[in-house]
């Protein structure tokens, strides 16, 4: 069977993507965070805009940390990956 | 009096802006000082009176994080005990956020470790704000979105 991930979106992301959690089978081109954001876009301009690889104002976490969007990570089965705006607490 | 000297939590009601582990904190033999930090809804804005801000965040990650800025605070100052409290839900103007308390033997540990572990936080724990005004909500910006590094 393919590996899956989960892919979250929060906030801003949430409302505009319309969706808040969704299940992707890790196709055999598809194994790292930067392969997942090209697919993403390819669903849409505001896929696009918001989460894919020229997105700027996008931070990405990878199993609840931090990732440095620049970079290179490989996904794995059961994978939680998480697309959200620039944090605003405190 | 024992307790835990490093805590985290996220909080759904109202939060004061004491943080009572200070009491216990101050039995400890190597504390000097004690630094909390409470931010609260600023009533006043550009675009009008703010009613509330309502947070959402992360949940697993936001605790996560914010137990990961004790470990790094600890581990660059002298610091002996910290809390971090932060609310998400419905919070009105005048109502505390966030809440940052920390221990230490003097007190420039505590302050800078204070300053430290809020400046992280507004870079890294995952919350984000809406402003309600006018029974209207919108998200916040983040004002330093393009300062990735928090000052130390």
């Amino acid at each position: 069977m393919a590996p899956r991930i989960t892919v979250r979106y929060f906030a801003r992301f949430r409302e505009k993507l319309g969706l808040s959690e969704e299940v992707i089978e890790l196709r055999p081109d598809m194994q790292t965070v930067s392969t997942l954001r090209a697919d993403l876009a390819l669903r849409g301009d505001t896929w696009a805009a918001l989460v894919g690889p020229e997105a700027s104002a996008v931070m990405v976490a990878l199993n609840q940390n931090l990732l440095n969007v620049s970079g290179e990570v490989e996904l794995n089965d059961h994978d939680e990956v998480a697309f959200f705006p620039p944090v605003t607490g405190g | 009096m024992t307790q835990e000297p490093w805590r985290v939590e996220i909080a759904d009601k109202t939060l004061s802006p004491y943080c009572p582990a200070v009491e216990g904190w101050q039995a400890l033999a190597g504390v000097g000082a004690t630094v909390t930090f409470t931010g609260q809804v600023r009533r006043a804005s550009a675009l009008g009176d703010v009613d509330a801000i309502d947070l959402e965040h992360y949940p697993g990650m936001s605790e996560r994080v914010l137990r990961q800025l004790l470990r790094d605070a600890e581990s660059r100052w002298q610091i002996v005990a910290g809390e971090i409290v932060h609310r998400i839900g419905y919070v009105p103007a005048g109502e505390t956020i966030v809440r940052v308390s920390v221990a230490s033997a003097h007190r420039c540990e505590a302050f800078d470790a204070a300053a430290y572990v809020m400046d992280a936080l507004k870079t890294s724990a995952p919350f984000w704000k809406r402003e309600w005004l006018n029974g209207q909500a919108h998200w916040v910006d983040a004002p330093n979105a393009h300062l990735p590094k928090p000052r130390v």
